[in-house]
């Protein structure tokens, strides 16, 4: 890499569908590394840009499982093993009862581990990025859609990039030095 | 409120106006509107005056607490027989009112409806004050509240465990659960708002606000791979939320429906509950919705479908409920048991028979005015109405509290529940507390999805909302 100081090459967009539009044109330019940054979630973007969900939908449920057996367990262990009562001859592992807690630790451990995977998964928090030197990056978050090329693409190369990106017309195109 | 970013302020499409957003609205129009509600600097005498008024009350509700810590629950009106008063009946009213907020969230997300957007973020933080508020209750009416962590299974030197099968125990797990799920759900979706609020007051020149704005954000950049994930961790969210918010009432009423008492031990109560909570929280969502989109203009974002839907939500919550009311009565007759008997009339005639009466005047007999299209359609009528409401349902968590208590199995038992100031200062003071925690959101969080009303844009302007 010429310029291993460059984090990668921006373009700035006006619409969701141009930006859509210049995502495809880049994929089918062999780029498999292409960030797209919206104010709100595209649906068909992630697709384009070959995203995937990861590990959230399995470590959901594990978190949910491993959640409600540890609950159930804990119950049977204190109730059954730990501190036995008889009160009339009521049996100990009375698992009806044991259900409503297992019921609440089963969904509280699924719900931290969708967020926890969400956020480890997009590797946040994250609270600087090269992106966030650009001035009008700040419009992410507003009205304006960004396309990044970044350097570390297999494919990158700071001329033909450039090229590919002043075709697509931006409204802005800049370096974005790492 | 004008556009103080001087760059691309001209949308390149907008709403075409629908039901649930009016025309004109683009994406930068819309992130101004609802950041600069948050980032002014000037936020106006009303709301100076609603803060220091709840401020007094918080602090009534301090001096409550404090002189029920030095002198214990006798304070309150509650003795032998009727040893559950205000505070359990509070209880259950305020976790009522925090069931809207995550089931307009979860449940009408699943359903795909786009009215949830613009009331989905209020409800939510209405959702976590009332559940926190009512979490409150149940450890101040513990008599030594400063062992409430007795309910936590946690290794410890008395070498006993919590009661499990014990609904109290339940409920400890149910409150704690729906607070921490109903927090994680709210925080996700604040998540890229929390990023336009960092960048918007970057923008401003407002530095402090800006670092407070992005340490929440956690870096959000927008990305569509993380677009994809927050989408598909926030689906999953809702799903588990949907069975968590029917499981959290149907605990509660299990701490009456478990114990053998007239009045309480009866199938009905889970359903009931529910639908009480539903009933009560969508009120309370007319009673915010309806003064917010006044105060700060948001008459675009909600609209009168958004008000004409919740008021039909209760119309057909008050039906469900009224329903709980009459297979209680029913049961009692049908099952031929004196007792249960006995405490139904008493509910009708008996001393507190008046609170019966305006409790069904106020949850069944007014909700039908909501029959009429114009009355759903009448701002300053769903105002009235859902305060009517609000009042009604807590009346039937007094009821239910109070009057299954007051007539024991024997007479000689018998006794009556009057509430001291003490119970009075704590019930408002909580109302007071609810509303203090509501000013201080709007003051510093989105009130409206800001990310969610951009989509909402683009679908508008595409002809799909």
């Amino acid at each position: 890499m010429s310029e291993p100081a460059l984090y990668g090459l921006l373009a700035e967009f006006p619409t969701a569908d141009s930006l859509c539009a210049a995502a495809r044109h880049v994929r089918e330019h062999g780029y498999t590394r292409v960030e797209a940054y919206s104010p709100f979630a595209i649906e068909g973007l992630d697709e384009i840009i070959g995203a995937d969900k990861g590990w959230i939908a399995p470590l959901t449920l594990l978190g949910g499982l491993l959640g409600g057996a540890g609950t159930y367990f804990l119950q049977w262990y204190a109730a059954v093993v730990d501190y036995p009562i008889d009160i009339g001859g009521r049996p100990l592992h009375s698992w009806p009862a044991f259900i409503p807690a297992t019921f609440e630790i089963t969904i509280l451990g699924a719900a931290l581990a969708a967020v926890v995977t969400m956020l480890v998964a997009n590797g946040l928090p994250r609270l600087h990025h090269p992106l966030f030197e650009v001035e009008e990056f700040d419009l992410a978050s507003r009205n304006r859609f960004f396309l990044c090329l970044p350097a570390r693409d297999p494919v990158f190369a700071p001329g033909p990039a450039r090229d590919l990106l002043a075709g697509l017309h931006p409204l802005l195109l800049c370096e974005v030095p790492a | 409120m004008s556009t103080p970013d001087s760059r691309a302020n001209h949308d390149t499409l907008h709403s075409r106006g629908s039901d649930v957003l009016r025309p004109g609205w683009g994406y930068a129009s819309v992130t101004d509107k609802i950041a600069g509600i948050v980032l002014t600097d000037h936020f106006g005498w009303r709301w100076w005056t609603a803060f220091l008024a709840a401020s007094a009350g918080v602090g009534a509700l301090l001096a409550a607490i404090s002189w029920l810590f030095v002198k214990g629950i006798g304070i309150w009106g509650v003795d032998i027989p009727v040893a559950w008063g205000f505070a359990i009946g509070n209880f259950v009213w305020w976790i009522g009112i925090g069931h809207a907020g995550t089931f307009i969230s979860a449940v009408l997300l699943l359903l795909r409806q786009k009215w949830r957007t613009s009331i989905n973020r209020f409800a939510e933080a209405m959702t976590l004050f009332a559940a926190g508020i009512a979490g409150l209750f149940p450890i101040l009416h513990l008599g030594r509240p400063w062992f409430f962590y007795w309910l936590v299974p946690y290794p410890n030197v008395m070498n006993v465990w919590p009661q499990w099968r014990s609904p109290l125990v339940w409920d400890f797990f149910a409150i704690a659960t729906y607070l921490t799920v109903s927090l994680l759900f709210w925080y996700v979706g604040l998540i890229p708002d929390l990023a336009t609020l960092r960048d918007r007051a970057g923008q401003r020149g407002q530095r402090g606000r800006q670092v407070a704005y992005g340490l929440l954000a956690l870096g959000w950049r927008g990305e569509a791979r993380h677009w994809a994930r927050f989408e598909w961790a926030y689906l999953l969210l809702a799903g588990l939320a949907t069975p968590l918010v029917v499981s959290v009432h149907t605990i509660v009423s299990l701490d009456f429906a478990v114990g053998n008492t007239p009045g309480y031990h009866s199938t009905i109560f889970p359903p009931y509950f529910v639908a009480g909570a539903l009933f009560s929280g969508f009120a309370m969502v007319l009673t915010l919705a309806i003064p917010l989109r006044h105060a700060f203009g948001l008459h675009a974002f909600i609209t009168g479908r958004h008000l004409a839907n919740a008021a039909k939500v209760l119309l057909a919550t008050s039906w469900l409920v009224a329903y709980g009311y009459l297979a209680e009565m029913f049961t009692a007759f049908y099952s031929g048991d004196i007792y249960e008997r006995y405490m139904t009339v008493n509910r009708f005639m008996g001393p507190y028979g008046p609170v019966y009466w305006a409790m069904l005047t106020c949850n069944v007999l007014v909700p039908q005015l909501l029959w009429f299209r114009r009355v759903r359609l009448s701002v300053p009528a769903l105002l009235v109405l859902s305060l009517v409401i609000n009042c009604g349902m807590w009346m039937e968590r007094f009821l239910i509290v109070v009057t299954s208590l007051h007539r024991d199995y024997l007479p000689s038992a018998w006794g009556m529940y009057y509430p001291t100031a003490w119970d009075w200062i704590t019930l408002f003071g909580s109302i007071a507390l609810f509303v203090w925690l509501f000013l201080l959101f709007v003051r510093f969080l989105p009130l409206i999805s800001i990310a969610e009303m951009r989509e909402l844009v683009r679908e508008s302007a595409q002809g799909e909302a």
